[in-house]
C-alpha cells in the first residue's frame, strides 16, 4: 500500500516539476506547481507529518499559489519568449546540475544505515510539535513574527507606486 | 516498507529540476516559481530525515522553511510588480540593466 501511494505521488510530483518547465505560460507552470505541492503533502503524510502536511496544502498550495496566480493574472503575464538564453547557463550550469544530482545520488545510495518507512510508523501528534515549538523553540517562533511583519511593511512599500515614479509621470 | 533513499532521491531530483528551471525559464515569475520548487524539494529531504530520526526538530525546521518561503514570496511578488512598472516586461533577458 505505501509503495502504491509511494510511486504514485512520486509520480505526481516529478511529473508536475517537468510539466513545470516545459509549459510556456505562466499560468501553467503555476497550476503544476500546485500539483507538485499537493503530492509532497501526501508524501508528507506518508512519512508520518501530519502538521506538516495540511500546512503544506493551506500555506504552499494556498496562500502562496494564490499569490503567484494573483499576480501573473495582475501583471497579465502572456506567453513566454524562447530566446538563447545564457550561454553560461548551458556550458557551466547544465553540466553542473548532473554533477550535483550524481554526488547527492551516490552518497545517498551509498549510505548504510537509512532506515525505511510503512504506513504503521507512529505519526508525530500535532500536540508533540507544538510542545517542542513553544517550549524549546519560542524565541525563534517570536523571531518569525517579526520577519513576517517587516516582510508585509516591505511588500507594502515596494508594490505601491512610489513617489519618484510619480514625479517622473509628472 | 519502502526504503528512506527513495525519499532522498526524489528530494534531490526535485531540488535538481529547480536549478534547471531556474537556469532555462525565460519569464520573472516563472524563475521564483522554480525557487518554490527548490524549497520544496529541500523540505522533503528534512521530513525524511526527521523521520529517520524520530526528531520533532526536523519537522519544525520545515515549518520555518514555509513562513520564510511565505514572507520572500511576498517580497519577491512586490519586487516583480515593481519591476514591471518600471520595465513593462517580464523577460529576464530585457532586465539587464546590472549585467556586466
Amino acid at each position: 500500500m505505501h509503495l502504491i501511494l509511494f510511486i504514485v505521488f512520486a509520480g505526481f510530483c516529478l511529473a508536475g516539476a517537468i510539466n513545470l518547465l516545459l509549459q510556456t505560460h505562466p499560468i501553467n507552470s503555476a497550476l503544476s506547481l500546485v500539483v507538485v505541492m499537493c503530492s509532497l503533502a501526501v508524501l508528507y503524510l506518508l512519512l508520518g507529518a501530519e502538521f506538516l502536511a495540511a500546512a503544506q496544502i493551506i500555506v504552499y498550495a494556498g496562500a502562496i499559489m494564490v499569490l503567484f496566480t494573483f499576480v501573473v493574472m495582475l501583471l497579465n503575464a502572456g506567453r513566454e519568449e524562447r530566446t538563447l538564453g545564457s550561454r553560461a547557463g548551458k556550458v557551466i550550469g547544465f553540466p553542473a546540475v548532473v554533477v550535483i544530482l550524481g554526488l547527492i545520488a551516490t552518497v545517498i545510495l551509498k549510505a548504510q544505515n537509512l532506515g525505511s518507512a510503512s504506513l504503521s510508523d507512529p505519526i508525530t501528534s500535532t500536540e508533540e510539535l507544538s510542545r517542542v515549538l513553544f517550549h524549546e523553540l519560542l524565541l525563534p517562533f517570536e523571531v518569525t513574527s517579526v520577519l513576517i511583519l517587516v516582510a508585509i511593511l516591505g511588500a507594502v512599500a515596494l508594490a505601491r507606486a512610489g513617489d519618484g515614479e510619480r514625479r517622473v509621470s509628472k | 516498507m519502502i526504503p528512506l533513499s527513495w525519499y532522498l532521491l526524489l528530494s534531490a531530483a526535485l531540488f535538481c529540476l529547480g536549478v534547471v528551471g531556474f537556469l532555462i525559464k525565460r519569464n520573472l515569475i516563472t524563475v521564483f516559481m522554480s525557487i518554490e520548487l527548490m524549497l520544496n524539494g529541500v523540505n522533503l529531504s528534512f521530513v525524511t530525515f526527521a523521520h529517520q530520526w524520530h526528531l520533532v526538530k526536523g519537522q519544525i525546521f520545515v515549518f520555518f522553511v514555509m513562513v520564510v518561503a511565505a514572507a520572500e514570496a511576498a517580497v519577491g511578488l512586490a519586487i516583480i510588480i515593481a519591476v514591471f512598472r518600471a520595465r513593462s516586461t517580464l523577460a529576464v533577458d530585457r532586465i539587464d540593466l546590472m549585467k556586466l
